[in-house]
Formats: structure tokens, C-alpha cells, sequence
């Protein structure tokens, strides 16, 4: 009787599951379809870049400042050992542009804009605003929904923009300033090793990605919690454990198509 | 609608990202290094490129005047062919030398032009004929056993 209770239970998981990712699909749907209503109202855009992207910026600004001044200690011990310190510049740079700063930047705004805009729309739902909106013909999905899935999507981009350049000025600041890399061939090595269309580019696509998928886990988390304290609480830990899942899963997926090397 | 101080706040965070965006383009990309509209391309053939990629750089005199725009096997030669871009400012003549050339003993490899004396200059589309190519190591440390093994007949 057992294993029969527990088969029911595993059945019950997966399609319970399957469920979810299809309500999902059609809310991401449902997102697109009235972007056009939320963008005739810019204003509400920018008040939830304000939100979510401006109040990211220092924690963004000072976390791309550390990751890059490890990376240069870092990277300057292990250079070293060939004789290579010049390559510095390269080193710091191509990490963060190719892969620390999309990822890191996504994740911290996963965890810092993300979960607040799954515990807004929850609590708005636990409290009936979302209902209340509806009864006076006010679609929450194009009033509440679909301009902070754009807020979300612009903030992520710049966001990974900044951090990266942060963390060069950080790498810039220990291996150069501190440590005495020569300046010139930090700097001219970064230029010719990292390439516009090939490595910021596709940084910059990756981070989009992102920005995409943490918004949409998030405005769906918090749009399907249970309207009570506990359904709010653990959909709020969900949005921050299944973006940051879905960001480093994508990371791969996309650093698989974009560098497979020649 | 007003102007608000939110207006204000957003505004400086987008010009922020996007000067980010043109410090990373400028700064530490290569954009500031590409002259995309003013090049001409080369041919070369040669009967071994080593670790030659595409986008490796062309240089002359130690200055970069170029990059490997596509590498391919002639089916008809059975060499590889080279498609080189090359900075229009720099005009080559006609017997000007392709080398296939290392930077450091590891480092990665290049093409060095050395230019001829002829008055004539390369045209785009036309092919440098001499060429000499990549330097494989082993070769090199095969050839040097094999003479030393003649040597001490």
C-alpha cells in the first residue's frame, strides 16, 4: 500500500508540475499580449525601473567593484607563475563580460528585485487589490503585471553593463594601482583580446535572457501564490530559488550555442 | 503629466547603463580598433596554417593592419586558403611576403606581411604568392632527431 501511496503522490508532483509550467507559458503569453497597453503608459515603466533598477544599483555597483578586484588578485597570483601579468587586463575583463557579470548581476537582482516584486503581487492578491482592480474593469495583468516584467527586463541589461565595468575598474584597481601591473599593457591587452560583437554582444544578450526569465518567474510566482502569509513567504523563497536555478541553467545552455569555439 | 524627481533617478540610472555599455565598447572592447568600412581583402595560400584561427590578427612591422577573415581548404590545391581584411590605408606590392608567425615561444599565431619591391601594388581580391608557413613544432624537433641520427652514422 505504501509504494502505491507514494506512486500517487511522485504522479501527483509531476503533473502538478507540468501544470504549473503551462499556466506559466500562457501568463508569459498573456505578459506579451498587453505590453502594448503598459507602453502607451510609460510612466508606470518608469516608476518600477525606479524600484527595481535604481534601487539595485548599489548593490550592484559596490559586488561588481569586489568581484573585480578578486579577480585581479586572483588572476594576477595564477598569471604570475608563467610570467604573464600583462595578460591581467584580458583575464579580468573577458570574465566578467562573458560570464560574471551577466550571472552575478541577474542573480543579485534576483534576489533583490525579484523577491520584492513576488511579495508585492502576492500580498496584492492576498489582500484582494488584484480582485478589487478587476471588478472595476482596471486588467491587472496590463495595470500591475506587464509594466514590471519591462522594468525588469530594461533594468537587467544596464544593470549587467555597470557591473562589468565596475569590476574592470576593480581589477583595474588592485592589479595596476596596487599591485603594479604596467598600465599600458593592461589596457591595450584587454583591447585586443576582447571583442565587440563576439564577447559584449552575446554578454549582453545572455543578460537579457536573464532579465526575461528572473521577471517572469518572479510576476508568476507571486500572481499564483495562496493569498495567505505562509503562500506569500514560500512563493517568495521559490521566485529565489528557481531563478537562480533558471539563470545558471540558461548560462549554460547559452554559453553552449554562443562560445563553442572554432 | 509632470516632470517628477523619479523621472530624474531613472534617467540618470539608464544614461549611466548605456555610458556603461559605450565604456565597455570603447575602452575594453575592440571597437575603437576597427575600421570596418575601409578594407580591402587578400588571398594567401598556404600548405600549413598550425593554430591560425579566423579573426587572428595581420600585422606588418609589428603594427596591426588587419584580420583572418575566413580560413578554408582549396579542394583543388589541397592548401588552405586565407581571406585576410586589410586596413585600406596600407597598400602592399605585388611581391610582398605572407608569414605565418608565432608571438612568443606559445603564444598565438599571426600573419606577418613583409613587403617586396615591386611598383606595382595589390589589388582587392588578388593573392600574395609567397607564402611560407606555420612553424609546427614537432616537425621541427623531428627534423633535429633525424639529423642528429644521420650525424652519428
Amino acid at each position: 500500500m505504501m509504494i502505491v501511496e507514494n506512486l500517487r503522490s511522485l504522479g501527483h508532483r509531476i503533473v502538478n508540475t507540468v501544470w504549473r509550467i503551462g499556466y506559466a507559458s500562457r501568463f508569459f503569453m498573456l505578459i506579451l499580449l498587453y505590453s502594448g497597453t503598459s507602453f502607451r503608459r510609460f510612466h508606470l515603466i518608469i516608476k518600477e525601473i525606479f524600484a527595481s533598477g535604481v534601487m539595485s544599483l548599489i548593490i550592484i555597483l559596490v559586488a561588481g567593484l569586489f568581484v573585480g578586484m578578486v579577480l585581479g588578485l586572483q588572476g594576477y597570483e595564477t598569471l604570475k607563475r608563467y610570467g604573464s601579468e600583462s595578460a591581467l587586463g584580458t583575464l579580468v575583463a573577458l570574465s566578467l563580460v562573458r560570464e560574471l557579470g551577466p550571472v552575478l548581476a541577474a542573480l543579485l537582482f534576483a534576489s533583490r528585485a525579484g523577491s520584492a516584486m513576488t511579495a508585492e503581487i502576492g500580498l496584492m492578491k492576498a489582500t484582494e487589490q488584484i480582485s478589487a482592480m478587476a471588478m472595476m474593469a482596471i486588467n491587472p495583468m496590463a495595470r500591475l503585471v506587464a509594466p514590471r516584467f519591462w522594468a525588469g527586463v530594461i533594468s537587467v541589461p544596464l544593470l549587467t553593463a555597470l557591473f562589468s565595468v565596475m569590476g574592470v575598474f576593480g581589477g583595474y584597481m588592485v592589479g595596476v594601482v596596487l599591485i603594479g601591473v604596467d598600465q599600458g599593457s593592461f589596457w591595450s591587452q584587454m583591447q585586443a583580446g576582447v571583442d565587440f560583437r563576439y564577447d559584449i554582444v552575446n554578454g549582453m544578450i545572455k543578460s537579457f535572457v536573464f532579465g526575461v526569465a528572473v521577471t517572469v518567474i518572479a510576476l508568476f510566482e507571486g500572481y499564483d501564490a495562496p493569498p495567505t502569509a505562509e503562500g506569500v513567504s514560500g512563493a517568495t523563497t521559490r521566485t529565489v530559488v528557481q531563478s537562480s536555478l533558471a539563470i545558471l541553467f540558461l548560462d549554460f545552455i547559452l554559453t553552449a550555442f554562443m562560445f563553442q569555439g572554432e | 503629466m509632470k516632470r517628477t524627481t523619479l523621472d530624474l533617478w531613472v534617467g540618470l540610472f539608464v544614461v549611466a547603463g548605456f555610458a556603461a555599455l559605450t565604456v565597455l565598447a570603447l575602452k575594453v572592447g575592440n571597437m575603437s580598433t576597427y575600421n570596418t568600412s575601409e578594407t580591402y581583402q587578400l588571398q594567401a595560400y598556404f600548405s600549413n596554417i598550425g593554430g591560425l584561427k579566423p579573426q587572428a590578427s595581420i600585422k606588418s612591422s609589428g603594427v596591426l593592419i588587419g584580420r583572418v577573415a575566413q580560413i578554408s581548404l582549396d579542394s583543388k590545391r589541397y592548401e588552405a586558403k586565407v581571406t585576410m581584411t586589410i586596413d585600406k590605408r596600407y597598400p602592399f606590392p605585388k611581391d610582398t611576403f605572407a608569414n605565418i608567425l608565432t608571438s612568443g615561444l606559445l603564444g598565438e599565431q599571426y600573419i606577418g606581411l613583409i613587403p617586396g619591391g615591386d611598383e606595382e601594388f595589390l589589388k582587392a581580391g588578388d593573392e600574395i604568392k609567397q607564402t611560407q608557413s606555420a612553424v609546427v613544432l614537432e616537425d621541427l624537433i623531428s627534423k633535429f632527431l633525424y639529423s642528429k641520427a644521420e650525424d652519428s652514422k
